[in-house]
Protein backbone atom coordinates (compact mmCIF):
# COMPACT_ATOMS: atom_id res chain seq x y z
CA UNK A 1 0.00 0.00 0.00
CA UNK A 2 1.37 3.44 -0.86
CA UNK A 3 1.02 6.00 1.85
CA UNK A 4 -1.76 8.55 1.61
CA UNK A 5 -0.64 12.17 1.81
CA UNK A 6 -1.44 13.50 5.25
CA UNK A 7 -2.64 16.77 3.76
CA UNK A 8 -4.42 16.65 0.44
CA UNK A 9 -6.13 19.55 -1.30
CA UNK A 10 -7.71 19.89 -4.72
CA UNK A 11 -8.91 23.27 -6.02
CA UNK A 12 -9.52 24.38 -2.46
CA UNK A 13 -11.17 27.80 -2.56
CA UNK A 14 -12.43 30.41 -0.13
CA UNK A 15 -14.43 33.46 -1.13
CA UNK A 16 -15.52 36.38 1.03
CA UNK A 17 -18.33 37.96 -1.01
CA UNK A 18 -16.82 38.64 -4.44
CA UNK A 19 -13.29 38.40 -3.15
CA UNK A 20 -11.42 35.12 -3.66
CA UNK A 21 -8.98 34.88 -0.76
CA UNK A 22 -7.81 31.33 -1.58
CA UNK A 23 -8.05 30.46 -5.24
CA UNK A 24 -8.21 26.78 -6.16
CA UNK A 25 -5.07 25.54 -4.45
CA UNK A 26 -4.00 21.93 -5.01
CA UNK A 27 -1.09 20.34 -3.15
CA UNK A 28 -0.09 17.41 -0.99
CA UNK A 29 2.04 17.09 2.12
CA UNK A 30 3.55 13.76 3.19
CA UNK A 31 3.66 12.44 6.72
CA UNK A 32 6.65 13.69 8.72
CA UNK A 33 7.44 16.57 6.37
CA UNK A 34 8.28 20.08 7.51
CA UNK A 35 6.25 22.06 5.02
CA UNK A 36 6.77 25.83 4.76
CA UNK A 37 3.71 27.76 3.61
CA UNK A 38 5.03 31.13 2.43
CA UNK A 39 3.46 34.13 0.79
CA UNK A 40 3.21 37.91 0.96
CA UNK A 41 0.82 39.69 3.31
CA UNK A 42 -2.74 39.01 2.27
CA UNK A 43 -1.76 36.13 -0.02
CA UNK A 44 -4.23 33.87 1.78
CA UNK A 45 -2.06 31.76 4.09
CA UNK A 46 -4.08 32.19 7.28
CA UNK A 47 -7.34 31.73 5.40
CA UNK A 48 -6.10 28.50 3.84
CA UNK A 49 -4.73 27.24 7.12
CA UNK A 50 -8.04 27.84 8.90
CA UNK A 51 -9.81 25.69 6.31
CA UNK A 52 -7.25 22.93 6.73
CA UNK A 53 -7.77 23.04 10.50
CA UNK A 54 -11.51 22.64 10.15
CA UNK A 55 -12.11 26.13 11.55
CA UNK A 56 -13.61 27.62 8.42
CA UNK A 57 -15.68 25.98 5.70
CA UNK A 58 -14.30 26.10 2.14
CA UNK A 59 -16.41 27.72 -0.58
CA UNK A 60 -15.46 24.91 -2.96
CA UNK A 61 -12.83 22.31 -3.71
CA UNK A 62 -11.65 19.30 -1.74
CA UNK A 63 -9.33 18.71 1.16
CA UNK A 64 -8.57 15.89 3.55
CA UNK A 65 -6.43 16.16 6.66
CA UNK A 66 -5.11 12.88 8.06
CA UNK A 67 -7.75 11.27 5.86
CA UNK A 68 -10.61 13.36 7.27
CA UNK A 69 -12.81 15.58 5.16
CA UNK A 70 -12.73 19.34 5.85
CA UNK A 71 -16.47 19.68 5.18
CA UNK A 72 -17.87 16.74 7.09
CA UNK A 73 -15.31 15.64 9.66
CA UNK A 74 -14.12 18.84 11.29
CA UNK A 75 -14.35 17.36 14.79
CA UNK A 76 -12.11 14.47 13.79
CA UNK A 77 -9.68 16.94 12.24
CA UNK A 78 -9.50 19.04 15.39
CA UNK A 79 -8.64 15.95 17.44
CA UNK A 80 -5.84 14.98 15.11
CA UNK A 81 -4.14 18.31 14.69
CA UNK A 82 -2.57 21.05 16.77
CA UNK A 83 -2.89 24.71 15.81
CA UNK A 84 -0.97 27.82 16.84
CA UNK A 85 -2.79 30.84 15.51
CA UNK A 86 -1.11 33.99 14.19
CA UNK A 87 -2.26 35.84 17.27
CA UNK A 88 -1.09 34.38 20.53
CA UNK A 89 -3.02 31.24 21.35
CA UNK A 90 -2.77 30.78 25.11
CA UNK A 91 -4.71 32.52 27.89
CA UNK A 92 -2.57 35.33 29.28
CA UNK A 93 -4.48 35.49 32.55
CA UNK A 94 -4.17 31.79 33.33
CA UNK A 95 -1.01 30.23 34.72
CA UNK A 96 1.20 27.93 32.68
CA UNK A 97 -0.23 24.83 34.37
CA UNK A 98 -3.82 26.05 34.01
CA UNK A 99 -3.30 26.60 30.29
CA UNK A 100 -1.93 23.10 29.84
CA UNK A 101 -4.78 21.56 31.83
CA UNK A 102 -7.34 23.57 29.87
CA UNK A 103 -6.09 22.42 26.47
CA UNK A 104 -5.47 18.85 27.54
CA UNK A 105 -9.03 18.80 28.88
CA UNK A 106 -10.43 19.70 25.47
CA UNK A 107 -8.90 16.58 24.03
CA UNK A 108 -10.28 14.38 26.80
CA UNK A 109 -6.89 13.14 28.01
CA UNK A 110 -6.73 11.19 31.26
CA UNK A 111 -5.47 12.80 34.47
CA UNK A 112 -2.47 10.49 34.57
CA UNK A 113 -1.53 11.38 31.00
CA UNK A 114 -1.88 15.09 31.73
CA UNK A 115 0.19 14.86 34.89
CA UNK A 116 3.11 12.99 33.31
CA UNK A 117 3.14 15.01 30.18
CA UNK A 118 2.93 18.32 32.06
CA UNK A 119 5.97 17.46 34.14
CA UNK A 120 7.86 16.42 31.03
CA UNK A 121 6.89 19.58 29.19
CA UNK A 122 7.87 21.91 32.03
CA UNK A 123 11.20 20.16 32.29
CA UNK A 124 11.88 20.50 28.56
CA UNK A 125 11.18 24.21 28.72
CA UNK A 126 13.13 24.69 31.96
CA UNK A 127 9.98 25.93 33.63
CA UNK A 128 9.68 23.47 36.51
CA UNK A 129 9.74 26.22 39.13
CA UNK A 130 7.40 28.47 37.18
CA UNK A 131 4.29 26.41 36.49
CA UNK A 132 2.16 28.75 38.60
CA UNK A 133 3.25 31.93 36.82
CA UNK A 134 0.77 33.77 34.65
CA UNK A 135 1.44 33.21 30.97
CA UNK A 136 1.02 36.95 30.40
CA UNK A 137 4.22 37.63 32.36
CA UNK A 138 6.46 35.43 30.17
CA UNK A 139 8.69 36.82 27.43
CA UNK A 140 7.29 36.28 23.94
CA UNK A 141 9.83 33.68 22.85
CA UNK A 142 9.02 31.52 25.83
CA UNK A 143 5.28 31.98 25.31
CA UNK A 144 5.67 30.77 21.75
CA UNK A 145 7.66 27.73 22.81
CA UNK A 146 5.01 27.00 25.41
CA UNK A 147 2.22 27.46 22.85
CA UNK A 148 3.99 24.99 20.59
CA UNK A 149 4.32 22.44 23.40
CA UNK A 150 0.64 22.87 24.14
CA UNK A 151 -0.27 22.49 20.46
CA UNK A 152 1.50 19.11 20.34
CA UNK A 153 0.51 18.08 23.88
CA UNK A 154 -2.23 15.69 22.75
CA UNK A 155 0.21 14.05 20.29
CA UNK A 156 -1.51 15.14 17.08
CA UNK A 157 -0.53 13.88 13.65
CA UNK A 158 -0.05 17.36 12.23
CA UNK A 159 0.66 20.73 13.76
CA UNK A 160 -0.23 23.98 12.01
CA UNK A 161 1.89 26.98 12.99
CA UNK A 162 0.90 30.44 11.75
CA UNK A 163 3.95 32.74 12.05
CA UNK A 164 5.12 31.21 15.32
CA UNK A 165 8.41 33.11 15.47
CA UNK A 166 7.41 36.68 14.55
CA UNK A 167 9.18 39.08 16.94
CA UNK A 168 11.11 36.35 18.75
CA UNK A 169 14.83 36.86 19.56
CA UNK A 170 17.43 35.12 17.39
CA UNK A 171 18.51 32.60 20.01
CA UNK A 172 14.98 31.58 21.01
CA UNK A 173 13.95 31.46 17.35
CA UNK A 174 16.56 28.75 16.83
CA UNK A 175 15.45 26.92 19.95
CA UNK A 176 11.92 27.01 18.55
CA UNK A 177 13.09 25.43 15.30
CA UNK A 178 14.88 22.81 17.31
CA UNK A 179 11.54 21.89 18.86
CA UNK A 180 10.05 21.72 15.38
CA UNK A 181 12.80 19.32 14.28
CA UNK A 182 12.28 17.13 17.31
CA UNK A 183 8.54 16.95 16.70
CA UNK A 184 9.14 16.12 13.03
CA UNK A 185 11.61 13.42 14.00
CA UNK A 186 8.91 11.95 16.24
CA UNK A 187 6.71 11.71 13.14
CA UNK A 188 4.56 14.83 13.54
CA UNK A 189 3.96 16.63 10.27
CA UNK A 190 4.73 20.35 10.46
CA UNK A 191 2.86 22.97 8.44
CA UNK A 192 4.35 26.39 9.12
CA UNK A 193 4.16 29.95 7.82
CA UNK A 194 6.94 32.47 8.32
CA UNK A 195 8.23 35.75 6.97
CA UNK A 196 11.82 34.91 7.95
CA UNK A 197 13.56 33.70 4.82
CA UNK A 198 16.30 31.90 6.76
CA UNK A 199 13.56 29.74 8.26
CA UNK A 200 12.33 28.83 4.79
CA UNK A 201 15.67 27.04 4.42
CA UNK A 202 14.85 24.82 7.38
CA UNK A 203 11.80 23.31 5.65
CA UNK A 204 11.84 20.14 3.55
CA UNK A 205 9.58 21.73 0.96
CA UNK A 206 7.93 25.11 0.64
CA UNK A 207 5.10 26.60 -1.31
CA UNK A 208 4.83 30.27 -2.18
CA UNK A 209 1.38 31.77 -2.44
CA UNK A 210 0.64 34.84 -4.54
CA UNK A 211 -2.84 36.38 -4.64
CA UNK A 212 -4.55 33.26 -3.34
CA UNK A 213 -2.78 30.83 -5.68
CA UNK A 214 0.21 28.58 -5.12
CA UNK A 215 2.77 29.89 -7.60
CA UNK A 216 5.66 27.63 -6.70
CA UNK A 217 6.24 24.48 -4.69
CA UNK A 218 9.56 22.68 -4.30
CA UNK A 219 12.51 22.12 -1.98
CA UNK A 220 14.43 25.30 -1.06
CA UNK A 221 17.32 24.17 -3.26
CA UNK A 222 14.97 23.36 -6.14
CA UNK A 223 13.34 26.79 -5.96
CA UNK A 224 16.66 28.59 -5.92
CA UNK A 225 17.67 26.67 -9.01
CA UNK A 226 14.40 27.26 -10.88
CA UNK A 227 14.46 30.98 -10.15
CA UNK A 228 18.18 31.25 -10.64
CA UNK A 229 18.47 32.90 -7.26
CA UNK A 230 21.27 32.89 -4.69
CA UNK A 231 18.96 33.07 -1.69
CA UNK A 232 15.35 32.32 -0.74
CA UNK A 233 14.96 36.04 -0.26
CA UNK A 234 15.57 36.46 -4.01
CA UNK A 235 13.09 33.73 -4.90
CA UNK A 236 10.45 35.31 -2.70
CA UNK A 237 11.09 38.75 -4.14
CA UNK A 238 10.69 37.54 -7.70
CA UNK A 239 7.41 35.78 -6.95
CA UNK A 240 5.73 38.06 -4.43
CA UNK A 241 6.20 41.17 -6.56
CA UNK A 242 3.72 39.68 -9.05
CA UNK A 243 0.77 40.33 -6.73
CA UNK A 244 -1.88 42.55 -8.29
CA UNK A 245 -5.26 41.84 -6.77
CA UNK A 246 -7.73 44.35 -5.33
CA UNK A 247 -11.34 44.70 -4.18
CA UNK A 248 -12.48 46.63 -7.23
CA UNK B 1 20.22 70.14 20.01
CA UNK B 2 19.44 66.47 19.64
CA UNK B 3 16.05 65.41 18.32
CA UNK B 4 15.78 62.93 21.17
CA UNK B 5 17.93 62.87 24.33
CA UNK B 6 17.38 60.11 26.86
CA UNK B 7 19.07 60.07 30.29
CA UNK B 8 19.02 57.11 32.58
CA UNK B 9 15.41 56.23 31.94
CA UNK B 10 13.90 53.70 34.35
CA UNK B 11 10.53 51.96 34.32
CA UNK B 12 9.27 49.12 36.48
CA UNK B 13 5.96 47.30 36.55
CA UNK B 14 4.40 45.27 39.30
CA UNK B 15 3.02 41.88 38.39
CA UNK B 16 1.53 40.30 41.49
CA UNK B 17 4.42 40.24 43.91
CA UNK B 18 7.07 40.32 41.25
CA UNK B 19 8.65 43.51 39.97
CA UNK B 20 9.43 43.61 36.28
CA UNK B 21 12.32 45.90 35.49
CA UNK B 22 11.25 46.81 31.99
CA UNK B 23 13.73 49.64 31.41
CA UNK B 24 16.85 49.70 33.56
CA UNK B 25 18.64 53.03 33.16
CA UNK B 26 18.74 53.57 29.43
CA UNK B 27 20.55 56.55 27.85
CA UNK B 28 21.04 57.53 24.21
CA UNK B 29 20.88 60.50 21.85
CA UNK B 30 19.36 60.75 18.43
CA UNK B 31 20.53 63.53 16.10
CA UNK B 32 18.17 65.51 13.93
CA UNK B 33 17.33 63.71 10.73
CA UNK B 34 18.84 60.48 11.98
CA UNK B 35 17.30 57.06 11.42
CA UNK B 36 17.91 55.37 14.75
CA UNK B 37 17.08 51.73 15.40
CA UNK B 38 16.38 50.01 18.68
CA UNK B 39 17.03 46.39 17.91
CA UNK B 40 15.84 43.73 20.28
CA UNK B 41 13.31 40.98 20.77
CA UNK B 42 9.84 41.37 22.17
CA UNK B 43 10.13 42.07 25.89
CA UNK B 44 13.45 43.92 25.64
CA UNK B 45 11.81 47.14 26.84
CA UNK B 46 11.43 48.85 23.48
CA UNK B 47 7.73 49.53 23.81
CA UNK B 48 8.09 51.02 27.31
CA UNK B 49 10.74 53.42 25.99
CA UNK B 50 8.53 54.43 23.07
CA UNK B 51 5.55 54.98 25.35
CA UNK B 52 7.59 57.16 27.70
CA UNK B 53 9.02 59.21 24.82
CA UNK B 54 5.55 59.75 23.38
CA UNK B 55 4.27 60.80 26.87
CA UNK B 56 1.84 57.91 27.22
CA UNK B 57 3.72 56.51 30.21
CA UNK B 58 5.59 58.28 33.04
CA UNK B 59 9.13 57.19 33.84
CA UNK B 60 9.94 56.11 37.41
CA UNK B 61 13.20 58.04 37.20
CA UNK B 62 15.48 59.60 34.65
CA UNK B 63 14.17 61.76 31.85
CA UNK B 64 14.18 62.64 28.20
CA UNK B 65 13.52 65.44 25.75
CA UNK B 66 11.94 65.15 22.33
CA UNK B 67 12.57 68.03 19.93
CA UNK B 68 13.63 70.08 22.98
CA UNK B 69 10.46 69.40 24.96
CA UNK B 70 10.51 67.54 28.26
CA UNK B 71 8.54 64.28 28.25
CA UNK B 72 6.96 64.97 31.63
CA UNK B 73 6.43 68.75 31.69
CA UNK B 74 5.76 69.46 28.03
CA UNK B 75 3.66 66.47 27.15
CA UNK B 76 1.08 68.46 25.23
CA UNK B 77 3.69 70.00 22.95
CA UNK B 78 5.18 66.57 22.29
CA UNK B 79 1.87 65.00 21.37
CA UNK B 80 1.38 67.63 18.66
CA UNK B 81 4.72 67.10 17.00
CA UNK B 82 5.40 63.40 17.14
CA UNK B 83 3.91 60.53 15.22
CA UNK B 84 3.59 57.20 16.97
CA UNK B 85 2.85 53.83 15.54
CA UNK B 86 2.33 51.40 18.39
CA UNK B 87 3.04 47.75 17.80
CA UNK B 88 -0.57 46.68 18.19
CA UNK B 89 -4.15 47.89 18.35
CA UNK B 90 -3.74 51.31 16.82
CA UNK B 91 -6.51 51.04 14.25
CA UNK B 92 -10.25 51.19 14.53
CA UNK B 93 -11.16 47.68 13.43
CA UNK B 94 -14.70 48.59 12.41
CA UNK B 95 -13.71 51.60 10.30
CA UNK B 96 -12.58 51.09 6.73
CA UNK B 97 -9.02 51.70 5.54
CA UNK B 98 -10.01 55.09 4.17
CA UNK B 99 -12.00 56.06 7.24
CA UNK B 100 -9.11 55.25 9.56
CA UNK B 101 -6.79 57.49 7.58
CA UNK B 102 -9.27 60.38 7.53
CA UNK B 103 -9.90 59.97 11.22
CA UNK B 104 -6.21 60.35 12.07
CA UNK B 105 -5.85 63.31 9.74
CA UNK B 106 -8.82 65.00 11.38
CA UNK B 107 -7.64 64.67 14.98
CA UNK B 108 -4.42 66.45 13.97
CA UNK B 109 -6.40 69.11 12.11
CA UNK B 110 -4.94 68.27 8.74
CA UNK B 111 -6.22 66.45 5.68
CA UNK B 112 -5.17 63.37 3.77
CA UNK B 113 -4.53 65.37 0.59
CA UNK B 114 -2.26 67.86 2.37
CA UNK B 115 0.36 65.27 3.24
CA UNK B 116 -0.45 62.57 0.71
CA UNK B 117 3.05 62.58 -0.80
CA UNK B 118 4.44 61.37 2.52
CA UNK B 119 2.37 58.21 2.56
CA UNK B 120 1.86 57.61 -1.13
CA UNK B 121 4.42 54.82 -1.64
CA UNK B 122 2.94 52.65 1.04
CA UNK B 123 -0.70 53.71 0.73
CA UNK B 124 -0.95 52.67 -2.91
CA UNK B 125 -0.38 49.09 -1.78
CA UNK B 126 -3.50 49.05 0.39
CA UNK B 127 -5.57 51.54 -1.60
CA UNK B 128 -7.16 48.75 -3.68
CA UNK B 129 -8.77 47.68 -0.39
CA UNK B 130 -9.70 51.14 0.87
CA UNK B 131 -13.35 50.31 1.52
CA UNK B 132 -12.51 47.20 3.53
CA UNK B 133 -12.85 47.26 7.33
CA UNK B 134 -9.46 47.36 9.02
CA UNK B 135 -10.44 44.30 11.07
CA UNK B 136 -10.59 42.23 7.89
CA UNK B 137 -7.14 43.11 6.57
CA UNK B 138 -4.34 40.57 6.76
CA UNK B 139 -1.72 41.10 9.50
CA UNK B 140 0.77 42.87 7.27
CA UNK B 141 -1.82 45.04 5.57
CA UNK B 142 -2.82 46.40 8.98
CA UNK B 143 0.77 47.43 9.66
CA UNK B 144 0.92 49.41 6.46
CA UNK B 145 -2.28 51.25 7.26
CA UNK B 146 -1.09 52.01 10.80
CA UNK B 147 2.08 53.57 9.42
CA UNK B 148 0.10 55.80 7.08
CA UNK B 149 -2.03 56.91 10.03
CA UNK B 150 1.05 57.80 12.12
CA UNK B 151 2.53 59.85 9.28
CA UNK B 152 -0.46 61.73 8.05
CA UNK B 153 0.17 64.85 10.18
CA UNK B 154 3.82 65.16 9.08
CA UNK B 155 5.45 64.72 12.49
CA UNK B 156 8.88 66.15 13.44
CA UNK B 157 9.89 62.90 15.11
CA UNK B 158 8.37 59.60 14.13
CA UNK B 159 8.28 56.68 16.60
CA UNK B 160 7.67 53.31 15.03
CA UNK B 161 7.35 50.38 17.40
CA UNK B 162 7.98 47.14 15.52
CA UNK B 163 6.39 48.42 12.32
CA UNK B 164 7.50 45.42 10.30
CA UNK B 165 6.63 42.57 12.63
CA UNK B 166 4.44 40.26 10.56
CA UNK B 167 5.25 42.15 7.37
CA UNK B 168 6.43 40.03 4.44
CA UNK B 169 9.99 40.17 3.13
CA UNK B 170 9.14 42.19 0.02
CA UNK B 171 7.06 44.74 1.88
CA UNK B 172 9.76 45.08 4.52
CA UNK B 173 12.18 46.19 1.81
CA UNK B 174 9.69 48.70 0.47
CA UNK B 175 8.97 49.87 3.98
CA UNK B 176 12.63 50.62 4.65
CA UNK B 177 13.02 52.40 1.33
CA UNK B 178 10.18 54.55 2.47
CA UNK B 179 11.74 55.26 5.85
CA UNK B 180 14.88 56.43 4.13
CA UNK B 181 12.77 58.71 1.93
CA UNK B 182 11.14 60.19 5.00
CA UNK B 183 14.52 60.82 6.54
CA UNK B 184 15.55 62.71 3.39
CA UNK B 185 12.64 65.00 4.11
CA UNK B 186 14.12 65.84 7.49
CA UNK B 187 11.96 63.66 9.71
CA UNK B 188 13.84 62.07 12.61
CA UNK B 189 12.90 58.43 12.96
CA UNK B 190 13.15 56.09 15.93
CA UNK B 191 12.26 52.60 14.94
CA UNK B 192 12.28 49.39 16.92
CA UNK B 193 12.49 45.98 15.33
CA UNK B 194 13.10 42.36 16.18
CA UNK B 195 14.50 41.78 12.66
CA UNK B 196 18.27 41.86 12.90
CA UNK B 197 18.73 42.37 9.16
CA UNK B 198 16.97 45.72 9.46
CA UNK B 199 19.67 47.03 11.76
CA UNK B 200 22.04 47.48 8.84
CA UNK B 201 19.55 49.88 7.26
CA UNK B 202 19.74 52.35 10.17
CA UNK B 203 22.25 55.18 10.61
CA UNK B 204 22.87 54.04 14.16
CA UNK B 205 21.42 51.34 16.35
CA UNK B 206 21.13 50.37 19.99
CA UNK B 207 21.08 46.63 20.60
CA UNK B 208 18.77 45.98 23.52
CA UNK B 209 17.92 43.04 25.71
CA UNK B 210 16.10 42.67 29.04
CA UNK B 211 15.73 46.36 29.75
CA UNK B 212 19.31 47.32 28.96
CA UNK B 213 21.22 48.61 25.99
CA UNK B 214 24.04 46.18 25.27
CA UNK B 215 25.78 48.41 22.74
CA UNK B 216 25.21 51.46 20.54
CA UNK B 217 26.90 52.41 17.29
CA UNK B 218 26.72 52.44 13.53
CA UNK B 219 26.07 49.02 12.03
CA UNK B 220 29.70 48.99 10.80
CA UNK B 221 31.07 49.75 14.26
CA UNK B 222 29.07 46.94 15.77
CA UNK B 223 30.23 44.46 13.18
CA UNK B 224 33.85 45.57 13.54
CA UNK B 225 33.74 45.01 17.27
CA UNK B 226 32.96 41.32 16.73
CA UNK B 227 36.29 39.73 17.55
CA UNK B 228 36.04 36.15 16.31
CA UNK B 229 36.21 34.45 12.95
CA UNK B 230 33.03 32.96 11.57
CA UNK B 231 32.95 30.01 9.20
CA UNK B 232 29.81 29.14 7.26
CA UNK B 233 29.36 25.40 6.77
CA UNK B 234 26.94 23.34 4.75
CA UNK B 235 26.50 19.59 4.10
CA UNK B 236 23.81 17.12 3.09
CA UNK B 237 22.69 16.35 6.63
CA UNK B 238 22.46 19.77 8.25
CA UNK B 239 20.98 18.56 11.54
CA UNK B 240 23.70 15.95 12.07
CA UNK B 241 26.37 18.44 11.05
CA UNK B 242 25.24 20.86 13.74
CA UNK B 243 25.40 18.16 16.44
CA UNK B 244 28.93 17.24 15.40
CA UNK B 245 30.04 20.89 15.38
CA UNK B 246 28.57 21.54 18.81
CA UNK B 247 30.69 18.73 20.27
CA UNK B 248 33.93 20.24 18.99
CA UNK B 249 36.10 22.07 21.50
CA UNK B 250 37.61 24.42 18.91
CA UNK B 251 34.44 26.48 18.72
CA UNK B 252 32.75 29.14 20.80
CA UNK B 253 29.34 28.57 19.30
CA UNK B 254 27.54 26.99 16.35
CA UNK B 255 24.01 27.67 15.17
CA UNK B 256 21.89 27.46 12.05
CA UNK B 257 21.89 30.45 9.76
CA UNK B 258 19.57 29.89 6.81
CA UNK B 259 21.18 27.64 4.24
CA UNK B 260 24.41 27.37 6.32
CA UNK B 261 25.46 26.91 9.90
CA UNK B 262 27.56 29.68 11.38
CA UNK B 263 30.47 28.52 13.49
CA UNK B 264 32.24 30.98 15.78
CA UNK B 265 35.81 29.73 15.99
CA UNK B 266 38.05 29.97 19.01
CA UNK B 267 41.28 31.84 18.42
CA UNK B 268 43.96 30.12 16.35
CA UNK B 269 41.54 27.65 14.76
CA UNK B 270 40.83 28.02 11.07
CA UNK B 271 39.17 26.48 8.04
CA UNK B 272 41.91 23.89 7.59
CA UNK B 273 41.44 22.51 11.09
CA UNK B 274 37.72 22.40 10.54
CA UNK B 275 38.09 20.51 7.29
CA UNK B 276 40.18 17.89 9.10
CA UNK B 277 37.74 17.63 11.95
CA UNK B 278 34.74 17.28 9.68
CA UNK B 279 36.51 14.70 7.51
CA UNK B 280 37.15 12.64 10.62
CA UNK B 281 33.47 12.80 11.61
CA UNK B 282 32.01 11.80 8.26
CA UNK B 283 31.50 15.23 6.72
CA UNK B 284 34.39 15.29 4.25
CA UNK B 285 32.18 16.87 1.59
CA UNK B 286 31.17 19.87 3.73
CA UNK B 287 31.26 23.25 2.04
CA UNK B 288 33.20 25.63 4.32
CA UNK B 289 33.97 29.29 3.83
CA UNK B 290 34.73 32.36 5.90
CA UNK B 291 32.02 35.01 6.24
CA UNK B 292 31.80 38.49 7.72
CA UNK B 293 29.59 38.65 10.76
CA UNK B 294 26.09 40.07 10.48
CA UNK B 295 24.27 42.06 13.14
CA UNK B 296 22.40 38.87 14.00
CA UNK B 297 25.71 37.13 14.80
CA UNK B 298 26.77 40.10 16.94
CA UNK B 299 23.48 40.17 18.76
CA UNK B 300 23.58 36.48 19.56
CA UNK B 301 27.13 36.78 20.81
CA UNK B 302 26.15 39.67 23.11
CA UNK B 303 23.09 37.78 24.32
CA UNK B 304 25.14 34.73 25.29
CA UNK B 305 27.55 36.84 27.30
CA UNK B 306 24.71 38.43 29.25
CA UNK B 307 23.50 34.97 30.13
CA UNK B 308 26.80 33.95 31.68
N1 LIG C 1 -13.35 37.47 7.11
C1 LIG C 1 -12.87 38.07 6.01
N2 LIG C 1 -13.66 38.85 5.23
C2 LIG C 1 -13.17 39.46 4.13
N3 LIG C 1 -11.90 39.34 3.69
C3 LIG C 1 -11.07 38.59 4.42
C4 LIG C 1 -11.50 37.91 5.62
N4 LIG C 1 -10.43 37.23 6.12
C5 LIG C 1 -9.40 37.48 5.28
N5 LIG C 1 -9.77 38.28 4.26
C6 LIG C 1 -8.93 38.74 3.14
O1 LIG C 1 -8.35 37.61 2.51
C7 LIG C 1 -7.03 37.91 2.07
C8 LIG C 1 -6.06 36.87 2.65
O2 LIG C 1 -5.94 37.09 4.05
P1 LIG C 1 -5.03 36.15 4.97
O3 LIG C 1 -5.22 36.63 6.37
O4 LIG C 1 -5.33 34.75 4.65
O5 LIG C 1 -3.57 36.51 4.45
P2 LIG C 1 -2.14 35.99 4.95
O6 LIG C 1 -1.50 35.35 3.77
O7 LIG C 1 -2.29 35.18 6.17
O8 LIG C 1 -1.39 37.35 5.25
P3 LIG C 1 -0.33 37.78 6.44
O9 LIG C 1 1.02 37.33 6.00
O10 LIG C 1 -0.40 39.28 6.43
O11 LIG C 1 -0.80 37.17 7.72
C9 LIG C 1 -6.75 39.34 2.50
O12 LIG C 1 -7.00 40.20 1.40
C10 LIG C 1 -7.75 39.58 3.62
O13 LIG C 1 -8.08 40.94 3.74
MG1 LIG D 1 -1.67 35.38 8.17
Amino acid sequence: MTEQPIIYTEHLTKRFGDFTAVDAISFEVQKGEIFGFLGANGAGKTTAMRMLCGLSLPTSGKATIAGFDVYKQTEKIKQNIGYMSQKFSLYEDLTIKENIRFYAGIYGKSDAFIKDKTAQLLQQLNLEAEGDKLVGSLPLGLKQKLAFSVAVFHEPQIVFLDEPTGGVDPVTRREFWNMIYEAATAGITIFVTTHYMDEAEYCNRISIMVDGKIEALDTPAGLKETYNAATMDDVFLQLARKATRSDA
Amino acid sequence: MSAVAVHNLVKQYKSGKAIIEAVQGVSFDVARGELFGIIGPDGAGKTSIFRMLTTLLLPDSGGATVDGSDIVKDYQAIRQKVGYMPGRFSLYQDLTVEENLHFFATIFKTSVTENYTLIKDIYVQIEPFKTRKAGKLSGGMKQKLALCCALIHKPVVLFLDEPTTGVDAVSRKEFWDMLRNLRQQGITILVSTPYMDEASLCDRVALMQKGKIMTTGTPQQIIQSFNHNILAVKAQNMYGLLQVLKQWNAIEDAYSFGEYHHVIMKERYDKKVMRQYLASTGYADADIHAVTPTIEDCFMQLMQHKHD
